[in-house]
């Protein structure tokens, strides 16, 4: 790349000048069209509900309140299931990446027997799946229904984060789990105090990606346990919101909001209630995502590289 | 995706099997390795029980299944699900948007993506290129659900874009975007499109910073101008990329994706944005005809199998890097 530099100045002519300057408009405009609607949210949660009926919010309140945010923690399940969409995704990170890095370090023994009989018996999963309904009867049939641990188990491995954390382990050097063994360590031994240390890297972006998995999903709510609120998670809760106002917000104007608004006396608004969830939802993504941005950058290079 | 590797065996070879079986050094290794079995072992009963009793489910497909009965007490119906399948109406409208979709976010994705990292390769200012490449990463890890309640907001009828499209004078009044099914195709397309278009390039970024910068140079001093360079040079090192994530993605020409079909579509949509997954979904879950949604997945994943074996002969003939 630092070859390209040296040959900068003849980078002059008019219609590159006339390129670089369009790139640039044309990007500035991607960015702006990505990053407006996370912005109009922020405004909209932060504006009173029914000032925002008025319209002409953009990019900033025009009336700062904590309403929205105090109403969306006041009511009990929404708090309540914060703390689910959090415990799942801690839990379920925990687990799976211990159980995923310990079968792709069984793997990654080239001396192991059943290492070709496991690899292949995982990677024929990734193309061949039950589907939905005999994957539900399976549920109803282990008794998973209406619990916290169907939000884990059925998830434990996930095979691309297998074969990246095995290929990250066979890339490394076969002396140093050598040692560990004259010295008359065992192999889980080996795994624990040699093989996970050296491992962080690879770790730290299957992690991320659990994670989250974990922390965006609702369809599982959905589909196993809808009937019970104390399992509800934020993004199930915030699906709920958006499906009933879906169909009532396309054909609820502006004004009938407005009536809504005044004659319940009300504080907030579903347009406002929504907002809010959708800030609520997201924010702990936007929040560490940049910093950790490089590893999932990472994590699908590896992935992807390889075939 | 999987690496052969051949194993030379030597501890094996060393030892004569000594009452000619050949499984007597298998279990005697296994023995060996016994720690390695219990790590793993545990594991492969877990798969068993989450992957494979599923596939096992599929023979449901060929039952009239009912919920409360024995395996072996259930009435076999041979393919009659399969048939009935074959003369819904619904299922052809299913399989047209499943396909009409997912060919919809192929050729978009694929081209958006591309165009994308070509620009952001072009940029000259590296603190920029960051900056924008972090920024359009973002909207891929938030979840569909998120996405859809930004998307409906923007596309209600006192939503931006209905402002803006009218503050440039092409309506007169606001449109009712995600009421009309003749438009659905199009939203789902451009939210896809919003949601991963950053995300796809990271593939092609990768590959474009393989691709020699002499050749660059060489170009240059011929008088090559930016696009003829972008045309012989950037997109030719692409190709190799392109043809495995075309393969990879003509193989999941069936799942279009579950989650923004259902999170946008509602009654008034259903005849376009009713997909292959949610006919499984309405007529399993909602309806409780499990053998008949069981086909319908079933028909999916075998057409995808068949799709992705294909494509991947495809490619084998031609030459091109491949995935198994």
């Amino acid at each position: 790349m630092s070859d390209l530099s040296a040959s900068r100045k003849r980078y002059n002519s008019w219609s590159d000048k006339i390129f670089d300057i369009c790139n640039i408009i044309f990007l500035c405009m991607l960015v702006v069209v990505t990053l407006y609607p996370f912005i109009n949210m922020f405004a909209l949660s932060f504006n009173n509900a029914n000032d925002s009926i008025r319209g002409g919010i953009y990019l900033w309140p025009r009336e700062w309140t904590w309403e929205n945010y105090k109403y969306i923690f006041n009511e009990s399940s929404i708090y309540h299931a914060t703390l689910i969409s959090a415990l799942r995704t801690i839990v379920g990170t925990v687990i799976s990446v211990f159980c995923t890095a310990m079968l792709a370090y069984t793997v990654s023994r080239q001396e192991f027997v059943l290492r070709k009989f496991v690899t292949i018996a995982f990677v024929f999963t990734m193309y061949f799946s039950g589907g939905l309904i005999p994957g539900y009867l399976l549920i109803r049939e282990l008794d998973l229904i209406n619990s916290f641990w169907v939000y884990i188990f059925p998830g434990i491995i996930g095979v691309f984060n297998m074969i990246v954390v095995r290929s990250f382990i066979e890339g490394l050097p076969e002396g140093i789990m050598e040692s560990a063994k004259i010295d008359g360590a065992g192999e889980f031994m080996t795994f624990i105090r040699i093989v996970l240390p050296l491992t962080v890297p690879a770790l730290a972006t299957i992690s991320l990606f659990v994670a989250v998995g974990q922390w965006n999903s609702w369809f599982d709510v959905f589909l196993y346990n809808s009937s019970r609120i104390e399992l509800s998670t934020l993004q199930y809760e915030l699906m709920k919101i958006l499906s009933t106002s879906n169909t009532a917000a396309n054909s609820m104007s502006a004004a009938d909001q407005f009536a809504a608004g005044q004659s319940g006396a009300s504080m907030v608004t579903p347009t406002s209630i929504r907002a809010t969830m959708t800030i609520i939802a997201s924010l702990p993504i936007i929040m560490v995502y940049p910093f950790l941005q490089k590893y999932f950058v990472k994590g699908m290079t590896v992935g992807g590289v390889k075939g | 995706m999987e690496r052969t590797i051949i194993n030379p065996a030597p501890v094996t070879a060393k030892k004569p099997a000594r009452r000619g079986g050949g499984l007597q050094p298998f279990f005697r290794k296994l023995l060996q390795q016994r720690m390695l079995v219990l790590m793993s072992v545990p594991f492969l009963l877990w798969l068993f029980l989450f992957k494979y009793v599923p596939l096992w489910g599929w023979t449901i497909a060929f039952q009239k299944y009912r919920p409360a009965k024995a395996f072996n007490d259930q009435e076999w119906v041979g393919w009659a699900n399969f048939k009935f399948l074959f003369q819904d109406e619904t299922f052809y409208q299913v399989l047209r948007n499943t396909l009409v979709m997912s060919s919809i976010k192929l050729v978009l994705g694929f081209v958006t993506a591309i165009t994308l990292a070509i620009l952001l390769n072009e940029l000259r200012n590296i603190v920029f290129k960051r900056v924008v490449q972090t920024i359009s990463y973002l909207p891929h890890f938030i979840s569909w659900v998120v996405a859809a309640s930004i998307i409906s907001t923007a596309l209600a009828p006192e939503g931006i874009v209905n402002i803006l499209l009218m503050k440039l004078n092409l309506i007169d009044q606001p449109v009712l975007w995600l009421g009309k099914g003749e438009y659905f195709w199009g939203i789902l397309g451009a939210s896809e499109v919003w949601k991963d278009v950053g995300w796809n390039t990271i593939v092609y970024l990768a590959a474009i910073t393989t691709i020699d910068p002499s050749q660059y140079e060489a170009a240059e001093i011929d008088g090559a101008s930016r696009f003829q360079r972008i045309l012989h040079i950037t997109l030719p090192g692409l190709k190799p990329v392109i043809i495995i994530l075309l393969i990879m993605n003509l193989g999941h020409i069936l799942e279009a994706g579950f989650e923004p079909q259902y999170l946008l579509g509602n009654g008034m949509t259903v005849d376009y944005s009713d997909n292959l997954d949610i006919f499984v979904l309405k007529y399993g879950m909602d309806m409780g005809n499990y053998s008949l949604a069981t086909a319908a997945g079933m028909f999916k994943t075998v057409v995808s199998f068949v799709f992705l074996l294909s494509a991947n002969t495809i490619a084998k003939r031609m030459g091109e890097s491949r995935l198994f």
